[in-house]
């Protein structure tokens, strides 16, 4: 399983009512109804991939995240999960706030873009950043929205959204050793390409 | 060969008297069905078909080696395709009240004196009606669960209906390009078509095949307005544009336009294979339609029996689709009916209503509309998703590009096949989707 999606599924409690925004495959949902009881429903765009998630037996409805979650009422889920696609929607700030709307905790996954990588292609070479966490070339790519760890920390100041938890990582191989993760630990913003936080409306206890 | 091949229809008579909703009884009837593939020992594949207002219970193969036509969905079902004969036993019935074998209009009154067709005095059956003969279908055929039961337009109403009042009998619910209920458009436009045939000279009120007439030119004009609403603008200018047919204006009302020419060729076909009184009824059907009617909201609802007066159910045929407000009336309803502003409100009314109707459903669903069907569009397919999901039902929802309308259901669209397919080979949800959910809303409100 894809590294944000195993540290995703950390932070959501057993049995609990989860939306999936974003769900590619459902290959998150699918692993967490079997592995912890949990029920919901994906959101997708991508047809085959949607058509992948039904035939797995997932609860998948087709919708564009720009049109943002007025059909779901407010609390009606625990969790809303985004791995990947906050980057990719056209109001990041207005949709964060939807989605704690809709439920009490969001775990919100994304491509940092301050990663050293992506400074030395843009600072030194010139060019726009192509890596693993951001596999597009500048006139093809659907994330129009890049920010850093930082960006999005000072948005969630902004709106009174509480950080409860955090982990940056390395989506690479070498991220997974030992030094790694604790140079990580002590720069997140320079080492580490993704992000995935949990954060809520409410104060964490 | 992914045919399913010469098929055979079979009828089944029911002895047992039927109570209809509109508190008429058919003393006994009869139901057409045909099937494909094999029940299983368990009879746990059983999948039902349900039919659109022109459908029968001829959905897949052919009448005999000869025959060039296939049955209506016959893409959607056959070994390996969608609905796929090699796994599930698939059984398609006609509804009561259609011309194509179950008892209907055409069929002999018992309580006739000269053994009379019942014509005009059919009593009006209602999709609630049509899912109660499918349950007594059901229990003959001894299937206690349907493994899904599937419909399109109308017979996505059916399936619909069978979540709601047999909650227990289907384990799959797939609404394909349906409504939770008709606008007040969609009634306008069967309203047309029903005045349409009811005008005909030929109609003699509906006792036209005594008086040895037909009103074809009624059911022609009715097919026609029927047509245009299931294609679209761009469908009909990419197949006909303004094409004319002698290539010249020819200043008169005869056909000049390859569409005219279409539409007459439509209707014509159409008249000769189907009954005045059964398009009438199917019609009546369709707006009835209403499965928030059986779980009246406490606050605000008004008594069931006020939607529909008494002496419209229980009257017959012909005098029930009379026009009959009178100007009085049509005054008063439009001063009481909603401003146009407050459409907002009454659309949370409505998501309210059918979170009510389908609170106590148990199975899964999937609902498929079509971008660009505009007689059942998009949007409200998205309010019985919407209902489900706030009530927490396992709910699937494809929103399919294509071209053809409201049509589009009844073509081999690669997306909406597969979806089809892989939603009814699906491993089953564990049912701790709706309990788990359904306990988390209750803890919320």
């Amino acid at each position: 399983m894809r590294m944000d999606h195993q540290l995703a599924e950390r932070w959501i409690a057993p049995y609990s009512h989860v939306l999936d925004l974003g769900c590619g495959n459902g290959e998150l949902l699918a692993h967490l109804q079997q592995n912890r009881g949990v029920t919901g429903y994906g959101l997708e765009i991508d047809e085959d991939k949607i058509n992948e998630a039904i035939a797995n037996g997932l609860s998948i409805v087709e919708q564009d995240l720009n049109d943002g979650l007025a059909r779901f009422a407010d609390n009606s889920f625990d969790t809303v999960v985004m791995a990947r696609a906050l980057q990719a929607v056209k109001s990041p700030d207005v949709l964060l706030l939807d989605m704690l709307r809709v439920a009490r905790e969001a775990v919100i996954t994304f491509p940092n873009f301050a990663h050293w990588q992506n400074r030395i292609h843009l600072g030194l070479k010139g060019i726009m950043p192509v890596s693993e966490a951001l596999p597009y070339e500048w006139y093809n790519t659907p994330n129009i929205h890049l920010c850093t760890f930082k960006d999005f920390e000072k948005l969630c100041a902004q709106h009174d959204i509480h950080i409860i938890n955090r982990f940056a990582v390395s989506d690479s191989e070498k991220g997974h050793s030992s030094l790694m993760t604790a140079l990580i630990r002590r720069a997140p913003n320079l080492l580490a390409d993704v992000a995935i936080y949990r954060v809520s409306k409410q104060k964490p206890e | 060969m992914n045919s399913v091949g010469v098929v055979k229809p079979q009828t089944l008579h029911f002895a047992e008297p039927l109570t209809l909703e509109c508190n008429r009884t058919l003393p006994s009837f009869e139901l057409i069905i045909e099937t494909y593939g094999t029940l299983n020992s368990d009879k746990s594949n059983a999948v039902l078909i349900c039919h659109a207002l022109s459908g029968s219970h001829h959905a897949a193969g052919f009448h005999s080696d000869n025959d060039k036509k296939a049955g209506w969905w016959d893409n959607m079902i056959g070994p390996n395709k969608s609905i796929d004969t090699n796994r599930f036993f698939v059984v398609c019935v006609n509804n009561i009240g259609s011309c194509f074998g179950s008892t209907g209009p055409t069929s002999i009154n018992p309580e006739s004196s000269k053994a009379q067709v019942y014509g005009p005095d059919f009593p009006l059956v209602t999709i609630k009606d049509w899912v109660k003969t499918q349950a007594m279908l059901s229990d003959r055929l001894e299937i206690d669960v349907w493994h899904a039961v599937v419909g399109g337009s109308m017979g996505g109403m059916q399936a619909l209906q069978w979540a709601a009042d047999y909650p227990s009998r289907l384990k799959r619910c797939v609404v394909i390009a349906s409504t939770p209920k008709l606008s007040a458009q969609n009634i306008a436009f069967n309203e047309v078509a029903r005045q349409s045939i009811l005008s005909d000279p030929d109609f003699k009120n509906g006792r036209y095949l005594q008086a040895g007439t037909y009103p074809r030119r009624g059911l022609i004009l009715a097919r026609m307005v029927g047509h245009i609403t299931y294609l679209t603008d761009d469908a009909m200018k990419a197949k006909f544009g303004r094409d004319l047919k002698s290539g010249k204006f020819m200043y008169g009302y005869d056909v000049e336009f390859q569409v005219e020419s279409y539409l007459r060729y439509q209707g014509e076909r159409f008249s000769e294979n189907f009954d005045a009184n059964t398009y009438l009824l199917m019609t009546k059907a369709l707006d009835y339609f209403d499965p928030t009617r059986d779980y009246p909201l406490t606050q605000s609802a008004q008594p069931i029996d006020s939607l529909v007066p008494e002496e419209l159910l229980a009257s017959s045929l012909v005098e029930s689709v009379k026009a009959d407000s009178s100007e009085d009336e049509l005054a008063k309803t439009l001063a009481d009916s909603a401003d146009i502003d407050n459409i907002s409100a009454s659309n949370h009314q409505e998501l309210t209503a059918l979170k009510a109707a389908f609170a106590h459903t148990e199975c899964q669903y999937l609902i498929v509309s079509f971008t660009t069907d505009w007689r059942f569009a998009p949007e409200r397919s998205q309010e019985i998703v919407d209902a489900l999901m706030a009530t927490g039902k396992p709910v699937s929802y494809i929103n399919v590009d294509a071209p053809h309308g409201h049509d589009s259901f009844l073509f081999d669209i690669p997306r909406y096949m597969g979806a089809v397919k892989g939603f009814l080979n699906a491993p089953f949800m564990t049912d701790n989707q709706s309990k788990n959910s359904q306990q988390k809303l209750g803890a919320r409100s």
